[in-house]
């Protein structure tokens, strides 16, 4: 973990800026496909990933980049990835809801909502096998909740004591659907004693109580205790995709929401309990996102695979 | 040498598997200590215990998902689906994730995953543990499809798809799990995609799988009386199927019967009639037959699946058809 809150307020500002220039990019046409973002939620990434080392694995779903870059994957081929460009960290072919590099240990995103979770117990499955205290993280939406994946995992993950960190980000809707619409109970959380195990509700906009939250449940999963389940109740400032025209909601809620940004509340506490100068904060912002626009640029000047490779890898040798 | 049954050969097959590599386990309903059900994997528990043979509760996604991650970081998953009917409750992580995984991260995972399953065609059991879904798995790319005819192919197919780095489905038709044959001692792989001449034969070629090699075979003796020489082709790997052995016997004897388990419309005998078609069309005397069940569910009780399925009479008359 680090102890450095620049640090944190880096990463949070890393996957900020990537948010808010891919929207840019996308309003100008320059970026192909759906655009999932994951503005507003960065504290959820940041603060969970913080706990996580390189032989810990995340399983993410398609609205991933956050967990991504606070998972330390290379901005550049994952920016590049995102355009479906041949540098991207999967040549190209996963695009915008998957990439995955098993070296820092990001097993992948996915297109099918739920879809992730079984495979992430699969992964603590073999961490436990290993026995060396790795834990395997799965990011899922409250959407994702009322799939059948998720009780299923739920269940076997508990049974079977699985190093498995389950993280529900609750951002209130699951495409254009209200979440008190699709459940009664508002806690999903709660759901997690029904299976045998902890669930905790935690302010998904604060990168410290995340985590903290999630260092309870990574030290649970490293020591055998099992896998845990935290809700972070967050909101997601954009719409489903970029250019949802979000008329499920108000523009009133959406304001309050933003008055609680997880990155600008860093900035404050650096400011005004550490003492850090704003003209340092400036240097870094700048920094990041001058790192970000690069990785743009890289992303829009790299070519397209060639159409040919579509035949390529259906087997592996 | 040592007369096995189909049963034992795949039992063998894993414990031989799971001796040769660490890496391999087995994860599936009633698996552990009650040895499967359908006995299929007897003493396995015992031998390699808890770690590495785990009944999981019934949940079929979780069951292929939990073998699809522990694939991705490092191990060989041997799961098992109680009947090919419950595929569906498991096709996302069957055809969205374990098929396309290397191919989406374009190479950066590999996945060694064999999903071993029966089909309980003759049997009778009736609509949701009768079907034939070779043909709907065997649609989606990135996935091998396995369906072994003996007991000697079952053992030697199992070795290969295990060490296989990619997802297979392994079917087993429950009604051949008693069938014995002698099977060698020593170590023997059957490459996956390979089809077998299970017998020669000049006038027709019969490519039958599954459960249908052993009743084309029966009405091979039965034609040879006749004067009749089919060639029986079983595939054995559905997908990738091994076309050019197919089309090759064609080319010899210039007519074709297909006879499968899997339904008419859509099905596994469509899909090879259709590339004996565009391969060897003007090597053909008469259009390519398929016997196969007609395009309907089936009921309970053993008369219906006998009255759906061919049978060694029904491909004898379809023989005959393609001689007159
Ligand atoms: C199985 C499946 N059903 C539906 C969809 C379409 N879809 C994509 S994202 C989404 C909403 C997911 O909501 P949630 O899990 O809460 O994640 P969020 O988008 O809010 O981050 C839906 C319905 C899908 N991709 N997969």
């Amino acid at each position: 973990m680090t102890q450095d809150p620049l640090e944190i307020y880096r990463r949070l500002l890393l996957i900020r800026e990537c948010e808010a220039q891919l929207n840019d990019a996308f309003a100008k046409n320059r970026f192909p496909g759906y655009l999932h973002s994951y503005l507003g939620q960065e504290a959820c990434a940041v603060g969970v990933c913080d706990g996580l080392t390189d032989s810990d694995v995340i399983v993410s779903n398609h609205r991933g980049r956050g967990h991504y870059l606070a998972k330390g994957m290379a901005v550049k081929p994952m920016m590049a990835e995102m355009f479906g460009k041949a540098s991207g960290v999967c040549g190209g072919r996963g695009g915008e809801m998957h990439a995955a590099d098993p070296s820092i240990g990001v097993l992948g995103g996915n297109g099918i909502v739920g879809g992730g979770l079984p495979i992430a117990a699969g992964a603590a499955l073999s961490a436990q096998m290993d026995g060396r205290g790795a834990v395997a993280v799965a990011f899922f939406g409250e959407g994702a909740s009322n799939n059948g994946s998720f009780g299923e995992t739920m269940n076997v993950a508990a049974a079977w004591k699985l190093p498995l960190f389950l993280v529900c980000e609750n951002n209130l809707y699951a495409e254009m659907t209200p979440f008190d619409q699709t459940v009664a109970q508002p806690d999903i959380a709660l759901r997690a004693a029904g299976y045998g195990m902890p669930g905790e509700v935690v302010d998904g906009n604060d990168v410290f109580a995340v985590r903290e939250a999630a260092a309870r449940a990574i030290a649970r999963a490293r020591s055998g205790e099992g896998p845990t389940l935290l809700e972070l109740k967050t909101y997601r400032w954009g719409g489903h995709f970029e250019g949802d025209p979000r008329k499920y909601r108000t523009r009133e809620e959406e304001d309050e929401w933003k008055a609680r940004c997880p990155v600008a509340r860093v900035r404050k506490i650096l400011i005004d309990e550490r003492g850090i100068e704003a003209a340092q904060l400036t240097a870094l912002e700048t920094q990041v996102a001058s790192e970000i626009a690069e990785a743009i640029v890289f992303a829009i000047d790299s070519p397209l695979p060639e159409p040919e490779t579509a035949l390529s890898k259906v087997y592996a040798a | 040498m040592a007369n096995k049954t189909f049963c034992w050969a795949i039992i063998d097959a894993m414990r031989e598997e799971m001796e040769r590599d660490d890496s391999v386990i087995l994860i599936g309903e009633d698996v552990a200590a009650a040895g499967g059900s359908f006995g299929a994997t007897r003493g396995l528990f015992d031998k390699f215990g808890p770690a590495r043979v785990r009944d999981t509760p019934i949940s079929e996604e979780i069951i292929v998902g939990l073998g699809v991650g522990a694939a991705m970081t490092g191990r060989r998953p041997i799961v098992e689906i109680m009947f090919i009917d419950f595929l569906g409750l498991c096709l996302d992580q069957i055809a969205n994730q374990a098929a396309k995984t290397h191919y989406i991260y374009d190479g950066l995972f590999k996945m060694p995953l064999v999903i071993r399953t029966s089909t309980a065609v003759e049997m009778g059991i009736g609509p949701h543990h009768s079907q034939s879904w070779e043909a709907i798995v065997s649609h989606i790319p990135g996935l091998k499809v396995v369906m072994p005819s003996t007991p000697r192919d079952a053992k030697g197919l199992l070795k290969a798809a295990i060490r296989d780095n990619n997802p297979v489905v392994f079917i087993e038709h429950i009604a051949l799990h008693r069938v014995k044959e002698e099977i060698e001692d020593d170590e023997f792989l059957i490459p996956l995609g390979k089809a077998d001449v299970k017998r020669e034969g000049r006038d027709v070629t019969v490519v039958a799988t599954g459960l249908m090699v052993a009743r084309a075979l029966a009405a091979a003796e039965v034609l040879s009386k006749e004067g009749v020489e089919i060639e029986v082709i079983d595939p054995r790997t559905i997908s990738p199927l091994d076309i050019d052995t197919i089309v090759e016997s064609v080319r010899k004897t210039n007519r074709a019967l297909v006879v499968t388990s899997s339904l008419k419309q859509f099905g596994l005998g469509s899909e090879v009639s259709a590339e004996i078609t565009e391969r060897a069309f003007f090597d053909l005397d008469q259009p390519v037959k398929r016997l196969s069940p007609p395009f309907t569910p089936v009921p309970f009780g053993r008369q219906f699946d006998e009255y759906l399925n061919p049978n060694a009479d029904s491909i004898v008359s379809a023989v005959r058809e393609l001689m007159a």
